[in-house]
């Protein structure tokens, strides 16, 4: 089933005028495209991509278009996060759709997918489309996922067809993990008919409970509830086999288990149409640093250990994990700041993504560039089927601009995320983001 | 030597010389707590909150007791009193303890970790009284100044801890700070009721009781709680019984001079007997003596006292 209406895209007019990218490295993995060229943008599209006659050393400036000093940078495609809380409506104390977006735009990312686990919950055609509407006056571009059943009550389907048309991008109940077997059949199954994936964040509920950390030996010496990995790795299978079962598109949210990646593997040399991403926090941060209370490591699902952070690792290496997502959960210091089987369970990602991405696995020889730019960006776009993640002529121009070698120290307290609640604060990392362009528009630059 | 930290959160990682600073202090304050006129002036003009998020009985008197007796000024409040229930987070709570200019603070609480948060924003000594089911370290130092006190010393002592592990703040303190002082740790208990990789720890782990008790010197029980029952970690306090309950039968695998410990408060007739809890070789009532002298140590230690307790005036 197509969308009845032409699907509108998320931001409103093109804001950009000519714009030339000049003497960067220009990264675009999905043609295998890695080397110096002049990007030409106009009216909002990639114009052409010249790599012979290069502008570098003529002149940089132009009198019709603005051009953008990149040599020594990296030019690759605008980056694209598939897992983002943005709390409106009902939280817009701690995140808004601008606000987001802001922070998005700041991290190099050009495309946002918002869960649909706001209050109200995404559930219904009107609650995308409010979506849509605010989404006018972000910075980058935000794709809405609707929820899977409604309420997120995980027991009758939410009006899928009805979220679809108006601009959902895939269907999930993400925190609120749809239990029954027999609904989630039925949501898949359902899914088909628009061709977009259900995502699910699999744990199974019964097993973690009132868990807050790893079940580990660490939760053993800290006296806190564990959440144990076969609670993620029973539903990864589940859904498996119900993909398997249905032909849906299933992708699985922020994988963080060596079972769950072995998983994977194994569904995709059977060709189940099976995707999966990770969070930048669990291929960096193992579950020993619970051992400070400090509730900016409690997230969903946990911090676990060394093996699986290895695990997860080498996933990302031999493609079994296909993309990177923040799952940006932004909480209020009031709600963050307590006691750590209290606090909310979730951090802010969109801002040190990138930093991470290089410094983890770039730097540490696990991607090289373009396997890691793909997994933010044509990787998720294929999975969702957006129109953008091309360096190429008559595609959207959306692109970041990198500094690779350029070291730079978070500073929780400069994010543009109305919340704070990072565990990066005073870290070091490589990778910096120079410039974002929407739609031809540069909608993030360096301050002056 | 004075102790390494300002705080005591818990025994994970104390070293032995630093647990026997603390009781040769208890020592010391032991012989007072003998006198006519048990009071000494040490902490006059220290003021002391006692914070308490969850209900306590012997470990609120004992360190209140302790603090009167070294003449610190104290205050208390306790979760019915304070404002936890008018939503008063723990993060104001801290705000009104650091304008309140408090010297030292002992905080119970059901959440693991509530003590290092405290300690993470006040100037004040945080001294842990029980953090969910992390750690409760005076109770550890109590039951090992008990032991070391019938003993003559720690080193390789067998202690057997039994029963509910898991969730248990004053197993996790007394395994640690045992094995530091060189004594035997086993841990023995149902399979639900451990914890993951509880072995790690330095323990050697039993499922069976007769086997765990076996050449044993002490025999921390533990209590259990019904509502173990009622989340499916055991059938039945019943079937818990027979299968862990210490019963006269089976102290006859323990060597000769044991001893039986518990942290209270007990389930007779569940986790222990009647008569074994009333035995004579049983120091339960011996654990809450020496408590006072061991807290008082404590905040001696972390007010800033060296060595052994002396008296100046």
């Amino acid at each position: 089933m197509k969308r009845p209406v032409k699907r509108k895209k998320p931001v409103k007019k093109a804001g950009g005028g000519n714009l030339i990218i000049a003497g960067g490295k220009v990264i675009d993995p999905a043609s295998g495209l890695e080397g110096m060229a002049d990007v030409y943008i106009q009216a909002g599209k990639i114009l052409k991509i010249e790599t012979k006659r290069l502008i570098i050393g003529k002149k940089l400036k132009s009198s019709s278009a603005e051009v953008l000093d990149a040599r020594g940078r990296l030019v690759v495609p605008g980056l694209i996060d598939m897992h983002v809380h943005l709390r409106e409506p009902g939280r817009e104390d701690e995140e808004t759709i601008l606000s987001g977006s802001q922070a998005a735009v700041a991290g190099g990312f050009t495309s946002i997918c918002c869960m649909p686990n706001t209050d109200p919950p995404l559930d219904s055609q009107e609650k995308i489309k409010f979506v849509l509407e605010r989404a006018k006056q972000a910075l980058c571009r935000v794709y809405p996922i609707g929820a899977i059943t409604k309420k997120q009550e995980g027991k009758e389907l939410a009006e899928l067809g009805d979220m679809f048309s108006a601009g959902a991008v895939a269907f999930t109940d993400d925190g609120h993990p749809v239990m029954s077997a027999e609904v989630m059949r039925r949501a898949m199954e359902y899914s088909k008919m628009f061709a977009v994936p259900i995502i699910d964040h699999c744990e199974d509920l019964s097993l973690s409970a009132s868990g807050v950390m790893n079940e580990s030996f660490v939760s053993t010496t800290l006296g806190l509830p564990g959440i144990p990995s076969v609670s993620e790795e029973l539903m990864v299978y589940r859904d498996i086999k119900l993909a398997e079962y249905t032909g849906a598109k299933v992708h699985l949210a922020h994988i963080s288990t060596a079972g769950s990646v072995e998983l994977v593997r194994e569904a995709k040399k059977k060709d189940i149409s099976v995707t999966a991403e990770v969070t930048p926090h669990h291929f960096t941060l193992t579950d020993e640093l619970v051992k400070t209370f400090n509730t900016n490591y409690k997230m969903k699902p946990p911090l676990r250990n060394r093996a699986d952070l290895e695990a997860l690792k080498e996933g990302l290496k031999d493609g079994t994990i296909d993309c990177i997502a923040t799952d940006h959960a932004p909480h209020s210091a009031e709600e963050k700041e307590t006691e750590f089987d209290q606090a909310p369970f979730g951090i802010v990602g969109l801002e040190t993504a990138l930093g991470l991405v290089v410094t983890e696995l770039i730097e540490k020889e696990v991607l090289t560039w373009s396997q890691a730019i793909a997994k933010l960006t044509i990787n998720p776009a294929r999975i969702l089927g957006l129109a953008a993640a091309r360096i190429k002529g008559g595609y959207p121009a959306d692109l970041t601009i990198i500094d690779p070698q350029g070291s730079w120290t978070v500073d929780v307290s400069k994010f543009k995320s109305k919340s704070k609640n990072s565990p990066f604060g005073g870290w070091k990392l490589k990778g910096k983001v120079l410039y974002t362009i929407v739609e031809g528009k540069v909608v993030f630059r360096p301050e002056k | 030597m004075p102790l390494k930290s300002k705080h005591l959160l818990g025994l994970e990682g104390m070293g032995k010389e630093e647990i026997t600073l603390i009781l040769d202090a208890a020592e010391s304050f032991r012989e007072v707590l003998e006198r006519p006129i048990k009071k000494v002036p040490t902490l006059r003009a220290v003021t002391v909150v006692n914070l308490f998020y969850e209900a306590s009985t012997r470990t609120r008197i004992s360190f209140e007791l302790a603090e009167k007796r070294l003449s610190a000024d104290s205050v208390n409040f306790s979760s019915d009193a304070s404002s936890v229930k008018k939503g008063e987070t723990l993060k104001d709570t801290v705000r009104n303890l650091a304008a309140m200019k408090i010297d030292m603070v002992v905080i119970r609480h059901r959440s693991a970790g509530a003590p290092h948060f405290l300690a993470r924003f006040l100037e004040a000594s945080v001294i842990n009284a029980g953090d969910g089911a992390h750690e409760h370290p005076t109770q550890a130092l109590l039951d090992m100044y008990t032991l070391r006190k019938k003993y003559g010393k720690l080193k390789d002592l067998r202690v057997v801890i039994v029963g509910d592990i898991r969730h248990s703040r004053v197993a996790r303190s007394n395994i640690w700070g045992l094995q530091a002082m060189g004594a035997k740790v086993v841990v023995c208990g149902p399979t639900t009721l451990l914890p993951w990789e509880v072995e790690k720890m330095g323990v050697e782990v039993f499922h069976n009781l007769d086997d765990g008790l076996n050449g044993a010197d002490v025999v921390m029980v533990l209590r259990i709680q019904l509502e173990r029952q009622e989340s499916s970690y055991l059938p039945t306090l019943r079937e818990y019984s027979q299968l862990f309950g210490i019963t006269k039968e089976r102290l006859k695998l323990l060597n000769p001079d044991f001893t039986i410990m518990h942290p209270g408060p007990i389930n007779r007739g569940v986790e222990i007997s009647d008569e074994v809890a009333d035995g004579p070789y049983s120091v339960i009532l011996d654990q809450v003596t020496n408590g006072v002298a061991v807290r008082m140590a404590v905040l001696y230690l972390l007010s800033g006292g060296e060595g052994k307790f002396e008296e100046t005036s």
